[in-house]
């Protein structure tokens, strides 16, 4: 394999690790209520963002992240309760308008509380290039790669071992059958948008030192992220990651061998191919509508 | 009334001051929305030059007003503010336009009312071809390429690749770059470029890295863009140097790019380098006095954006002093042949064909050590 073709796929990992993990967050809303977040892409920032502000304010790396990945959670608990929840009896489509309402708003609200400048966090564990066969990799992809992974198994671990977890699967499933099981859907909704952000904002901070920080980050990581999770199959964990991973790889392939200037239009171009031949993705659920 | 009025005119015609009506400044500048960075600096840069003008007993023994509006960067609401300036407000000059897309929406009333209008935006195209009424005080971006690609030459190198982003800036600029390379004799050998939100580079750069005889590259870029490209320039060890454009000639972009950005080169106003300038440099006095003052009073960094708000004002009251009067088709003359006047921008030698003024040494070629700027020596 030439080094030219290793870096290429190298690029693609890094970017597509990127991708995989803001899809993740997409995964777990559409689980719980059918709804597309199209605020993920702000948890994405305000993750990102409150870190950089933490650590301005004096506060070490680790305790900034925590800090950070707790206040986006409770923004997504804040937007599930006074937003999502007074119109829980509205349609899919009324509530994934509210979310591009929201995005738009925190996107404002980001502007005004920090800035409007691009900011950068430290690598967690340097920026030395680590050399493969004449490619090179930062290690703070491997930080993304890693705790993808872990998030990976931790999810599964949360949806097929917890009762909150099967609460959230049987909603999904069939909603007014988990209601007459006792479970509420309420509760349910409030969960995945709280754990949705987190994650989204864990995110944001793994990949702010790869791809700086700003208000307006959101923008492009939640089309790219939602992209990904179209890919993989809507409300798939293991689908978001490798939608995301193949969708950075699409694109690093494509600025490499054909022309970066339509890097963007391979990788969508993909996603509508996929959306005919696959219209579940790669591993979503086989439905069918009954009449 | 109809006395004071022919009493105001035998006035006027006896040539007595009845009460020296004052000069009024018109603005309409990019102050709120995405162009904020270019207005803002430039709104305060007026406000407090207005101010001190004032305070030194204005000019042609009037004071000055400042009637600004905010555009908001928005090209529509330009031109509805530059048509009140010119028939409510009856300002006497017009300086202002942030963003180019302002000011070319603007243009076409100031021609059609002869109203004096000095540009802060970049682009080439407000003063080419050459507009009566529109001057432009921001170097352009085809001076920052040739400045490049001299600096290239000087260190030996022909063989240049271009990356570029997919924003307004970074298009034009690479547009440019690649119309006059060849003047400078540098062939463009590899042209890549990225999008808006792209978070990594490293495919385009390993394109670069294998293009043939690549001797140095050059980043047309603006926003994150540049610095992403230069960590990954840097990842991926590439040696031949790498020149950054005057979009990102702030302290932020060695910030964000951090140890990366050592050896990095770009064009930049003196403004940047106020202090460091050598003391014979003849346009020290004009951006050290600047910097300080605007410093002093807002607490924030100074930005070469106020620069252009400062040499546009400037250049209006030198116009109308050699003027002798606000009298917009003598100081539209007067501002045509305004020479060796110096501003943050550099010497401004204006002409029938040249209503911008600058030349090459209006930018100086900067290099990144230690973290900070350190002015190239010609010929290293």
């Amino acid at each position: 394999m030439s080094a030219q073709l290793l870096q290429f796929l190298l690029s693609g990992l890094t970017v597509g690790a990127i991708y995989a993990l803001v899809a993740l967050g997409f995964a777990i809303i559409y689980n719980a209520s059918h709804v597309i977040n199209f605020a993920q892409g702000e948890f994405v920032m305000i993750g990102g963002m409150a870190t950089v502000s933490f650590i301005d304010a004096g506060l070490p790396l680790p305790l900034s992240i925590v800090l950070a990945v707790g206040a986006a959670a409770l923004v997504g608990l804040l937007l599930e309760k006074l937003a999502i929840e007074p119109a829980r009896n509205a349609s899919v489509v009324t509530l994934i308008i509210i979310t591009i309402g929201a995005s738009i708003l925190l996107r404002g609200l980001a502007s005004l509380a920090w800035d409007k400048k691009i900011h950068a966090l430290p690598a967690f564990s340097g920026e030395a290039p680590i050399a493969l066969g004449g490619a090179t990799l930062l290690p703070q992809t491997l930080w993304v790669l890693g705790v993808a992974a872990v998030v990976l198994a931790l999810l599964w671990w949360f949806f097929n071992r917890t009762l909150t977890g099967s609460a959230i699967l049987a909603v999904s499933h069939n909603r007014l059958a988990a209601q007459l099981m006792g479970v509420s859907v309420r509760r349910v909704l409030l969960v995945s948008f709280g754990l949705s952000a987190a994650l989204g904002a864990l995110a944001g901070i793994l990949i702010a030192p790869i791809t700086f920080t700003s208000w307006d980050v959101g923008v492009m990581l939640g089309l790219k992220g939602f992209a990904a999770a179209i890919l993989g199959g809507l409300g798939s964990g293991p689908g978001a990651v490798v939608g995301g991973l193949a969708l950075g790889m699409i694109e690093s392939l494509g600025a490499g061998y054909l022309s970066s200037a339509y890097k963007d239009v391979f990788a969508f171009l993909i996603i509508l191919a996929a959306l005919v031949v696959l219209p579940n993705g790669l591993f979503g659920r086989r439905t069918s509508e009954r009449v | 009334m109809v006395l004071r009025l022919a009493l105001l005119a035998l006035a006027a015609t006896l040539g007595f001051s009845v009460q020296a009506q004052p000069i009024r400044i018109g603005a309409f500048l990019a102050v709120t929305g995405p162009a904020a960075f270019l207005g803002d600096p430039e709104q305060k840069t007026l406000e407090l030059y207005v101010e001190k003008t004032n305070a030194a007993g204005g000019v042609l023994g009037r004071k000055l007003e400042l009637v600004s509006y905010d555009s908001a960067g928005d090209a529509e609401k330009a031109r509805t503010y530059a048509r009140r300036l010119i028939e409510q407000d009856r300002v006497d000059v017009i300086v202002g336009g942030s963003t180019t897309g302002e000011t070319m929406a603007v243009v076409p009333l100031a021609e059609a009312a002869g109203m004096p209008f000095i540009s802060l935006a970049g682009a080439v195209v407000i003063v080419e071809p050459v507009k009566k009424w529109v001057f432009k005080t921001p170097h352009t971006d085809r001076m920052a390429c040739e400045k490049i690609f001299v600096d290239m030459r000087a260190r030996g190198a022909t063989r240049a690749a271009l990356i570029s982003g997919s924003g307004g800036f970074d298009k034009s600029m690479r547009a440019e770059c690649l119309k006059v390379a060849g003047k400078h004799g540098v062939s463009i050998v590899a042209d890549e470029t990225y999008g808006a939100g792209d978070t990594d580079m490293t495919a385009q750069l390993t394109k670069i890295k294998n293009a043939a005889g690549v001797q140095a590259v050059l980043n047309a870029g603006f926003g994150q863009g540049p610095a992403i490209v230069t960590k990954n320039y840097r990842q991926l060890g590439i040696a031949v140097p790498l020149y950054q454009s005057h979009g990102v000639a702030s302290k932020q972009f060695v910030k964000l790019a951090g140890d990366a950005a050592e050896g990095v080169r770009l064009p930049a106003a003196a403004l940047l380098v106020a202090e460091t300038l050598p003391d014979a440099d003849a346009q020290k006095k004009v951006v050290v006095d600047y910097k300080r003052a605007y410093e002093a009073r807002f607490r924030q960094e100074v930005s070469t954006f106020g620069g252009h708000a400062y040499d546009g004002l400037m250049l209006a009251l030198e116009a109308m002093r050699r003027a002798g009067s606000t009298e917009k088709a003598k100081v539209r003359d007067a501002l045509e042949s305004i020479r060796g006047y110096m501003g943050t921008a550099g010497a401004v030698n204006m002409s029938a064909q040249d209503h911008m003024g600058l030349d090459l040494t209006a930018f100086r070629m900067l290099e990144v050590r230690q973290g900070d700027w350190q002015l190239v020596k010609p010929g290293h």
